[in-house]
């Protein structure tokens, strides 16, 4: 005990005379892991939140009732439902704004609800006292509170003049919801007597004939495994992040890996020191292990702070996203455990055991005596690059083997990684060769030395420059990815969105009668029915919507591919237009036939064309709008679409609002609808250029830690060229123009292995995540961008160290000869 | 006196710490009509709902027995509670109710619980003829005289059908349908019909059996009902092979309230005072980590009776929000016999 | 010295030590057969011309190196046969060793350099700790770093922290090798002082035979051979 203390007493005190390496080495593992954690306690309020979701009424194992047309339906149902002994429970969901925000709001019959529900707090006697006397009650979860503004006790009051029952804590209330009864929804929702949908109690499942019998074909069954799609839908998105967190903490491994190596070959002589004076080898690693215990827990503790602070800064938008693209709700406020703390700082212990291994293991391994023949530095560079080029080549293997099974979205990660990280391995090299040929160029004996100096340079700043190289590299791949996938959506939703008016009205009936005004409302041009009906493909959930003949489709809605005479077919046979993440899925090419499950039997159709759907987790068909009707029975009749001329659209939508009143459920303009889409487009890729720039900030972290650790050995270097005649500001320009080299040399191969990344990206993960395939754009005003980053980087990192050497007394310099260092 | 009323009234506390603590009832209603004695108890109109009083029950028993040679007990229970004084329509009515079945036999005790909320039409009573409902469960008169009736209820594992006929008076308990509990004057107003005969079929797990038998109507409505000390009770409904009926309870307190009436086969009918009645366990049954006694001694010394009452099965709990004991009961001794006896506050 | 049994068990008694080092060319021998014996107290300079094989056998006394055959008993226990964490203890515990190039851990305070070793062996003496550093005239130096020192007062340093746990026998590998002529003999002055004080064996590896003259005996290596003691 008393030799591991006193070493760890001299070990530590290296840390005092290089604080800078210590600080960096901190940063480095403090930096990876928060990047690590920050993304993992996204991806965990994420899941939870689905499950919560999911649970809320049901366990996740209930049956649920809806109109078998779509819609709210009438209270009668459920009565009728009950009266015939059938176990269910009435809901009725809408939003409401309070404030600034949007609730969702639910309505539940506290006396009926299943015990075993997620919301089982609300269900029975107790609860409904507390719903039913007095002003009665809302439930909402601790941190939905929080983001409406309100605190428990309050009476939140809706735009529509309804004051709420006053807010209650409920913890198991589903995230961004306020649960209160039936009767008060159906008052703040204004829609008295309505449902939109019934919990069947788990133990008292109803089957489709005594649904029918019950209630003719008023409603339809929703088996529980339909709703359970979100998890599903939602994992690319998820692996997306975690490939993200992955990368980020490779890059701060970086940094930890350098600043060990560096402290182990400064320390090296102390090691053998100590080993003279008696400490074993076991007690010297023991000691070291303590050492990297402590900057495990120092680090991953700061790592796991910072890991949350990122968590919070991310999560508005990663919960937009979510509930822009798949419907999700996240709750808004971050419910961190102990298991997540434990698995960062385990990330962060692995991580600095791992940058720290190869140091413990010549430790372990170091003979007391330092072997006397000097170490031929030609010799050591040889096989460096050379284990360098092995394990470049070995990645490379691995990436190209992986290409083969390039359709699963592992497969297309792993051939981005495996390329990323042998190009990554390949650029010592690289650089090698750069210097090489500078060094045969040169003409004068000092540019000779600059050269020839900066390759004995590579080793040293090798890692810090891998990972600017990668991050730069992930920088372009992803940037193109993200402009481009951003072109491609706004055109294509130019070209979509054609149709000045969308709305949905309450019901079936509803719409006919508004269907009737509009044909009699001159300003009016077009009524596009969009009527639509869900159907299951294999495990797939398809939409299956319907089009009338009208020039808003032909000309305008944008195909991939197509038969000719598309629209044609469409309407006059049994054709379909299938969108492209379908196609893909059904490996369908126009032409071809496929099986379509309806309400009555299956129906053969042709693939008239294939449409580009961005955005949309669930496969797409559109069918003629008759053919719909016969065969989806089910087809829900609130769906449309109005054109009018422009101009009139406020006009056209008020005369609508003010006949119809709450028999409009919804009703948006196309300006509006085009601003959300591009407000969740944005929303989704801030996380990923949020998580690509601190990459890039990590490793010019990375980078500057290098340098700074290095400073010191280029004394060594520089010293005697100073001797021969060169100024210190001579010697520190030609320094800093080194690192800048270095830089321009990691950003020309960030430039290739970037538009690599972004092809990787584009043809196949986002083809596997979303089952659609982006026209791949190029953008080489960003390359510029990105290659003036790296070298801003590599001066800001390379300014400090290099300044200190400009300034570095004579006398220090001198030190260089007058001692052994 | 049953169970129903102090489940009741169990649910209007919103400070329900445990649901077998029962001694809280003694609380005042404010806004509630209170029983009076000498108020007239009238036929049919008293079989409706009585909105003014805060709770209220409907209740049959029936002790079968089956073609296959068989004790059977069945029980179906409608209870009505008001949540507030205040009332109104739709969801806004304030009212609650609640069905309580069970069917048991000497193994096998299966019951079901359901709620349903008032102003929707998913439960409640007509009347004149009488018909209670809630969801499929119903307990309908053919006629205002209540001569033929039918009851049924459904739970998961079981279903009745049963087919109740008439054959003797409506009886008011208590004095004249006006029945005290407790020395401090809390009371509720109680009527029986001890006169059925039933003739219908009880499935368990899929199996039916015909069954025939007697049944036992039970009506009470009140808006407090315990003095604040007492605890829970034991009640007994019997038939007597001379065709005797007898009611009795016991409110468990600081003192035990003992009260029961004598039913003649004619229907007359005799109060009993308190030190007339004797009601002693015998015999315990672990239930639920509660003992519960399973097997009395039951005397009326007035009348020469000294039997015991046994339960068929002494497994019949009433697992529902509100857990109690209720099951059939077999009487021997100085005179044979059977009834029910249920059993709260363990 | 060949008697092999004295009345006094001498500190150290080496016999047969053999030692080569692999080269491309096959194993060069450096050490063959040595014998050698060092009582308590006494003083040994052990001259050789360079690659003779002095510093070898220092390294193999001192625990530093593993031995090809042969014994060292050092204070009655042969060292040779011990493994790696035994080896440690008699460095630790056993032997002070004064390097050529000091070794001075850079990090560390001259203070915290000087009482480093007796700390590891836990052997911390206060007082001895501070009549050491006034006697290397170190007291006044003790707050700052190796660097910040000169040539000579690093050398003291490294005879300090030697010393500072009273070991048995003292090595040094040309402790004046890397020091002007007057601050070597000063050095080398104050080290037989201290060596007579504590009454330890001193065993000195150098190339000058008048420093070696100092010294009470005096052997040659000579082809991996003690030719004269």
């Amino acid at each position: 005990m008393r030799q591991i203390f006193w070493t760890l007493a001299a070990l530590a005190s290296h840390w005092r005379k290089h604080p800078a390496n210590l600080a960096t080495l901190i940063l480095g593992l403090a930096i990876a892991t928060a990047l690590w954690s920050g993304v993992q306690a996204l991806n965990t309020q994420a899941r939870r939140s689905y499950d919560s979701a999911a649970n809320a009424f049901t366990g996740g194992k209930a049956q649920n009732l809806v109109a078998a047309q779509g819609g709210l339906f009438a209270q009668d149902l459920f009565v009728a439902l009950r009266r015939a002994g059938m176990q269910v429970s009435p809901i009725l969901e809408g939003s409401a704004r309070i404030g600034k925000k949007t609730a969702r709001l639910i309505g539940i019959e506290p006396l009926t609800l299943p015990h075993d529900a997620g919301l089982a707090p609300l269900a029975g006697n107790r609860s409904a006292t507390g719903m039913l006397t007095g002003d009665g009650l809302s439930y909402a979860a601790p941190e939905t509170i929080r983001d409406l503004g309100v605190v428990a006790g309050e009476r939140p009051v809706t735009d529509a003049g309804f004051k709420l029952p006053p807010l209650v804590v409920l913890s198991e209330a589903p995230p961004g919801a306020i649960v209160v009864d039936i009767g008060v929804a159906q008052k703040a929702l204004n829609r008295p007597a309505r449902l939109s949908r019934m919990i069947v109690a788990p133990e008292a499942r109803i089957d489709e004939a005594t649904l029918r019998a019950a209630t003719d074909r008023a409603l339809r069954i929703v088996e529980p495994e339909e709703d359970s799609d979100l998890a599903r839908l939602t994992d690319s998105f998820h692996l997306n992040l975690t490939a993200f967190g992955l990368l980020a903490f490779l890059v701060g491994f970086f940094i930890v890996h350098a600043s060990f190596g560096l402290a182990f070959e400064e320390r090296l002589p102390v090691l053998r020191t100590l080993r003279a004076l008696g400490v074993s080898a076991r007690a010297l690693v023991t000691a070291m292990l303590i050492e990297l215990s402590v900057f495990t827990l120092l680090a991953g503790g700061a790592g796991v702070i910072g890991g949350y602070l990122i968590a919070v800064a991310l999560l508005p938008d990663v919960s937009a996203s979510l509930e822009g693209l798949y419907g999700a709700q996240i709750s808004g406020a971050l419910t961190l455990d102990a298991r997540w703390i434990i698995s960062a700082l385990a990330m962060a212990g692995g991580g600095a055991l791992f940058a720290g291994a190869s140091g413990l293991l010549k430790t372990f391994n170091l003979p007391v005596l330092s072997v006397a023949r000097p170490v031929a530095w030609r010799e050591a560079h040889r096989r460096y690059l050379f284990r360098q080029a092995i394990f470049a080549l070995l990645s490379l293997m691995i990436a190209a083997l992986a290409s083969r099974f390039a359709d699963t979205l592992e497969g297309g990660f792993t051939v981005i990684a495996a390329t990323l990280l042998g190009v990554a391995l390949l650029l010592p090299l690289a650089l090698e060769a750069l210097l090489r040929i500078g060094e045969a160029l040169s003409e004068t004996p000092l540019s000779r030395w600059f050269f020839a100096d900066g390759r004995q340079e590579i080793a040293g700043l090798s890692l810090a420059l891998m990972a600017l190289l990668l991050a730069l590299a992930t920088n372009i791949g992803v940037g193109g990815m993200v402009e481009g996938f951003r072109r491609t959506f706004i055109g294509w939703l130019d070209q979509r969105l054609v149709a000045e008016i969308y709305y949905e009205a309450a019901t079936p009936h509803d719409a006919r009668e508004i269907e009737n005004w509009a044909r009699t409302d001159k300003e009016i041009v077009a009524i596009l029915p969009v009527w639509r009906s869900k159907t299951r493909i294999g495990d797939w959930p398809v939409e299956v919507m319907g089009m009338t003949p009208h020039t808003t489709y032909s000309d305008h809605f944008p195909l991939n591919a197509a038969k000719p005479g598309v629209w044609r077919m469409l309407h006059e046979e049994d054709a379909a237009l299938v969108s492209e993440q379908l196609a893909r899925r059904l490996k369908l090419s126009p032409g071809d036939s496929f099986d379509l499950p309806t309400t009555g039997d299956s129906w053969r159709l042709r693939v008239a064309g294939i449409f580009p759907d961005y955005g949309n987790p669930k496969g797409q068909i559109r069918l003629d709008h008759t053919r719909l009707a016969q065969h989806f029975a089910d087809a829900s009749g609130v769906h449309y679409s109005l054109r009018v001329a422009h101009e009139a659209t406020t006009r056209v939508m008020t005369r609508l609002q003010e006949t119809f009143g709450a028999r409009i459920a919804r009703i948006v303009d196309q300006a509006e609808v085009k601003k959300i889409s591009t407000e969740i487009f944005e929303r989704t890729f801030t996380v990923t250029s949020a998580l690509n720039t601190l990459t890039l900030v990590v490793s010019a972290i990375a980078l500057f830690a290098s340098l700074l650790t290095l400073s010191n050995l280029r004394l060594a270097h520089v010293a005697p060229v100073w001797a021969i005649g060169v100024t210190r500001a001579r010697l520190a320009t030609l320094e800093l123009l080194r690192i800048l080299v270095f830089a321009a040399g990691a950003a020309l191969i960030a430039i290739p292995l970037g538009l690599f990344m972004t092809w990787a990206l584009v043809d196949i993960v986002n083809v596997v995540a979303f089952g659609w395939r982006l026209p791949m754009h190029i953008f080489p005003r960003h390359w510029l961008t990105v290659f003036a980053t790296a070298q801003v980087a590599a001066l800001v990192a390379g300014l400090a160290p290099v300044r200190r050497l400009a300034r570095t007394a004579p006398a220090e310099l001198l030190k260089v000869f007058a001692n052994e260092r | 006196m049953n169970v129903r009323l102090f489940a009741l009234l169990l649910i209007l506390s919103p400070v329900v710490a445990n649901a077998a603590d029962y001694g809280w009832l003694g609380e005042a209603a404010p806004g509630y009509a209170t029983p009076k004695p000498g108020a007239p108890i009238l036929f049919p109109q008293d079989h409706a709902a009585h909105p003014g009083f805060r709770t209220e029950w409907w209740y049959l028993t029936a002790n079968l027995t089956g073609d296959d040679g068989k004790s059977y007990g069945a029980q179906w229970t409608l209870f009505r509670y008001s949540l507030e004084a205040r009332d109104g329509s739709g969801w806004d009515n304030r009212t609650a109710w609640m069905g309580h079945a069970a069917v048991t036999s000497a193994t096998e005790h299966v019951f079901a619980q359901t709620m349903a909320r008032g102003g929707v039409d998913l439960a409640g009573v007509d009347n004149p003829p009488f018909r209670a409902f809630i969801d499929d469960w119903f307990f309908e008169a053919r006629d205002a005289q209540f001569t033929n009736s039918r009851l049924h209820a459904r739970g998961a594992r079981f279903s009745y059908t049963l087919d109740l006929t008439r054959y003797g008076p409506f009886v008011l308990q208590g004095d004249k349908g006006y029945s005290r509990k407790a020395g401090e004057g809390q009371a509720s107003h109680y009527y029986s019909q001890p006169f059925f005969s039933v003739d219908g079929a009880v499935t368990i797990d899929g199996k039916k059996i015909h069954v025939t038998g007697r049944g036992w109507m039970d009506r009470e409505w009140s808006s407090q009902t315990m003095a604040p000390d007492q605890k829970g009770w034991d009640w007994f409904s019997l038939h007597l092979a001379s065709g005797d009926r007898l009611m009795l309870f016991r409110l468990r307190g600081a003192q035990d309230y003992r009260s029961g009436n004598w039913i003649a086969p004619d229907g007359g009918v005799t109060q009993l005072a308190g030190e007339d009645i004797v009601v002693d366990p015998l015999d315990h049954t672990s239930l639920e980590g509660r003992a519960l006694p399973t097997r009395w001694r039951v005397k009326v010394k007035s009348r020469n009776l000294d039997v015991v009452a046994a339960a068929l099965n002494p497994k019949s709990w009433m697992g529902t929000d509100f857990p109690y004991w209720e099951g059939p009961i077999a009487v021997s001794g100085s005179t044979r016999g059977e009834g029910y006896l249920e059993m709260t506050g363990y | 010295m060949t008697s092999p049994v004295t009345q006094n068990l001498p500190l150290l008694r080496v016999t047969g030590l053999s030692k080569s080092y692999a080269t491309p060319q096959g194993p060069l021998p450096v050490l063959r057969g040595v014998d050698l014996t060092l009582k308590a107290g006494e003083t040994l300079a052990m001259m050789g011309e360079s690659g003779s094989g002095k510093s070898t056998l220092l390294h193999l006394v001192g625990a530093l190196d593993d031995a090809d055959a042969g014994e060292i008993l050092l204070d009655g226990a042969n060292i040779v046969r011990l493994p790696e964490s035994g080896k440690a203890t008699v460095r630790r515990e056993t032997i002070g060793v004064v390097f050529q190039q000091f070794n001075l851990i850079a990090s560390l305070t001259v203070g915290e350099n000087l009482a480093f070793q007796s700390r590891l062996a836990n052997r911390y003496d206060p007082d001895w700790m501070a009549r050491l550093t006034e006697r290397l005239g170190l007291a006044s130096l003790t707050g700052r770093y190796p660097e910040q020192l000169s040539g000579g007062q690093q050398q003291r340093v490294a005879i300090g922290r030697a010393l500072a746990a009273r070991p048995k026998l003292l090595l040094a590998d040309e402790p004046t090798g890397n020091l002007d002529e007057p601050t070597g003999d000063a050095a080398l002055a104050l080290t037989l002082e201290l060596v007579a004080e504590t009454g330890c064996g001193f065993l000195m590896v150098t190339h000058s035979a008048r420093l070696a003259a100092r010294l009470q005996r005096q052997a040659t290596l000579s082809a991996g051979a003690l030719t004269s003691v």
